[in-house]
């Protein structure tokens, strides 16, 4: 086990290094007088740029360099931490990007639209399987993949405009209700006020995925001995589903819970942008239309790694929750 | 070998015939194999794609859209992708003005000579966006734009993942090795934020934005085969063991007629299941990168493009519901057509599922 993971750890870094050296040299395939001529645009929007930290900034990241040298360049800065300063804002990049207020909104509507993803998408699942062909099967499966076939931004924007600008339940955009000074339980509701139509948005696009998944485990499971075994002891068709199939059905959704910890973290980027959620997605997105090279690399990599990682644990999850695994 | 495998599937299809008569009274005088009807697979397949309703819905919404797309121009030609409404209207302010003569208003009446934002009307079906141009017609043209380019990035995709999965599933080793090794880099690179890289990467070296969203779409293709590939390798890696596998290799045949002759014919379904999965997929990244304002530029139109507008403006988001919403569901028929039809496949060709 311990070997296993340690193998794996290897390979990752390896995969971490063949993602980081293809966005690198991608970035690189800008012109440098491109991105002075960025950051000299970036300057008369406000934000004060001097010609001596453009030229620190094009030394840091070997802007000056062949690619290739540039970018073991940028990988010795990176492994001794330091991951240089945004364009934009010349603020350090990891106090940046992993802003406590940024990743705190993204995570908090990452975290709660899982938990109403898995609350609804189950259920549903194990209904659409168990009446498996029946008029609630389709129902229930023309629904979900209505879900999926909507375009995140066409749909969020949707039910801004009819549920913000025209019926004025829920506030047009932003964190929280301006110029009130709440604390405390108040500020708490006022933000998930604020985070409930994007919420609403990611749920209803993930659902169908979570649905589907579960439906088919249930219908491969309901067509295993053990459970014809259980119905012909006389059980109980409840117990038969609840209890034998259920549990078998859980495996992958388990494993699935370690998959979600890229998109936990990481910020739903079209959605943050439409409601204007000061999360990490929206503020990736404006970095890349806006060329900030460090905050990219940085963004994209700990994307990377986080992926990485979650396909590690959801592998280990497997050894752990199914004893039939066995890691080799 | 071909044999062994062609009575295989006739005895499993004329087993599922015998279910399906099960309810129907059999004549027991005859011996039960001469009163059953004997299917090929094929039909066997189009028979299950056909009785699930969801299927054929799929296949009518898709159908509508195409002759929409490809035909209305000719039955509808009224305008073209990039005809400016210039009949122009009158625009009426009112204003209270109070002097010392009392109250009155005063009515300005200024000409606009661009015919923009009309409503729907006989002459534009559905009004006119923000250029003054015709949206029932843009709606046609830019259908076309749109499911042309996914179209072809599935296409490049699926070349790329059958070719490069089957190289690493039929020789394994080393090659195999590194693919999926270069497999696992490219699963791990984060998509959209590599589109957003890539748009900017084209506008600094001076590609004419009409031309970004063929040359990201064909990026695209380029860094996401790897789940077509690795499909095609575990399917090759299964079949590779089959018997009539064996009997081909003792026949000596030549390694591109094993692949092309008898591993590709036999995956053929799933990757004919993948691909439509994956079309609606594409059609949702053509509108999404459209959206992020790296589609075509003005005058030309795709459904993506179409809606861009109101990340814009939002006076045209709240007021004008007929410029972004049209193509909106244009996009989600389309997306819900393929998911529709590749479900109904999978089901169709699931081996395990006998109805």
């Amino acid at each position: 086990m311990f070997k296993y993971i340690l193998k794996r750890l290897g390979i990752s870094i390896l995969i971490l290094f063949g993602v980081s050296l293809i966005l690198y040299i991608l970035l690189r395939a800008m012109p440098t007088d491109f991105v002075q001529q960025k950051i000299i645009a970036l300057n008369t929007t406000g934000a004060t740029v001097t010609d001596e930290f453009i030229q620190a900034m094009k030394e840091s990241y070997g802007l000056a360099d062949i690619p290739i040298v540039g970018y073991f360049k940028w990988l010795g800065n990176i492994l001794r931490l330091d991951f240089g300063k945004s364009f934009i804002s010349q603020r350090e990049v990891l106090s940046e990007v992993f802003d406590g207020g940024r990743i705190g909104t993204s995570f908090t509507v990452a975290a709660i639209a899982t938990v109403f993803e898995f609350l609804i998408a189950i259920p549903l699942g194990i209904t659409a399987a168990t009446h498996q062909y029946s008029i609630r099967d389709y129902i229930v499966t023309v629904l979900v993949l209505v879900g999926i076939s909507l375009p995140s931004f066409f749909f969020g924007q949707l039910l801004k405009d009819i549920f913000s600008n025209k019926l004025h339940w829920f506030p047009v955009s932003g964190m929280q209700t301006p110029g009130m000074s709440q604390t405390g339980i108040a500020l708490f509701f006022d933000r998930l006020w604020h985070m409930f139509l994007p919420i609403l948005t990611v749920v209803i696009l993930s659902i169908g995925g979570r649905m589907r998944m579960t439906r088919t485990n249930m219908l491969e499971v309901l067509n295993a001995d053990y459970i014809r075994t259980a119905r012909a002891k006389g059980l109980n068709e409840r117990v038969v589903i609840y209890k034998h199939a259920f549990r078998n059905t859980m495996i992958p959704l388990v494993t699935g819970l370690a998959g979600l910890i890229p998109s936990l973290f990481s910020g739903a980027m079209i959605t943050e942008s439409v409601f204007d959620l000061e999360g990490i997605g929206s503020y990736a997105l404006n970095a890349m239309t806006q060329g900030d090279i460090p905050v990219i690399m940085t963004y994209n990599m700990f994307l990377a790694a986080l992926s990485v990682l979650g396909v590690l644990l959801a592998d280990l999850m497997y050894a752990v929750v199914d004893p039939r695994v066995k890691l080799a | 070998m071909e044999e062994n495998r062609e009575t295989d599937e006739m005895i499993e299809s004329s087993e599922n015939v015998n279910e399906e008569v099960s309810g129907i009274a059999v004549a027991e005088d005859k011996p039960l194999d001469k009163n059953v009807k004997l299917m090929s697979p094929t039909r066997m397949v189009l028979r299950r794609f056909f009785r699930s309703k969801l299927s054929i819905v799929g296949l009518v919404m898709l159908a509508a859209l195409l002759l929409f797309c490809w035909i209305g121009p000719f039955v509808y030609p009224v305008y073209k992708e990039d005809t400016v409404d210039r009949s122009g209207r009158y625009e009426y302010t009112a204003y209270d003005v109070s002097s010392d003569n009392g109250e009155y208003v005063q009515l300005f009446v200024t000409f606009n000579n661009v015919n923009d934002l009309a409503g729907p009307s006989a002459e534009h079906i559905l009004g006119t966006d923000e250029q003054g141009m015709d949206i029932f017609t843009r709606l046609m043209y830019g259908g076309r734009r749109s499911m042309i380019v996914s179209f072809l990035a599935v296409f490049l995709t699926s070349a790329l993942g059958i070719i490069m999965g089957g190289i690493s599933g039929y020789y394994g080793g080393i090659v195999d090795n590194i693919i999926m090794r270069i497999c696992d880099v490219l699963m791990c690179l984060p998509m959209l934020p590599l589109m957003l890289i890539i748009g900017t990467v084209l506008d600094a070296n001076g590609v004419p934005q009409r031309y970004y969203i063929y040359l990201l779409m064909g990026l695209l293709s380029v860094f996401s085969w790897p789940g077509m590939a690795r499909l095609v390798r575990g399917q090759i890696l299964f079949l590779r063991e089959q018997e009539y596998m064996v009997a081909a290799e003792a026949m000596g045949y030549s390694t591109a007629r094993k692949i092309f002759k008898h591993l590709i014919p036999n995956i053929l379904p799933q990757i004919l299941v993948s691909m439509t999965l994956s079309l609606g997929s594409m059609i949702l990244y053509e509108s999404t990168l459209s959206y992020l304002n790296l589609g075509v530029p003005v005058p030309y139109a795709s459904w993506g493009t179409m809606i861009e507008i109101i990340s814009k403006r939002s006076d045209i988001l709240q007021n004008n519901f007929n410029v972004w919403v049209p193509s909106g569901i244009c996009i989600i028929i389309a997306v819900l057509g393929f998911n529709f039809i590749g479900d109904g496949l999978r089901d169709a060709l699931d081996p395990k599922q006998r109805r």
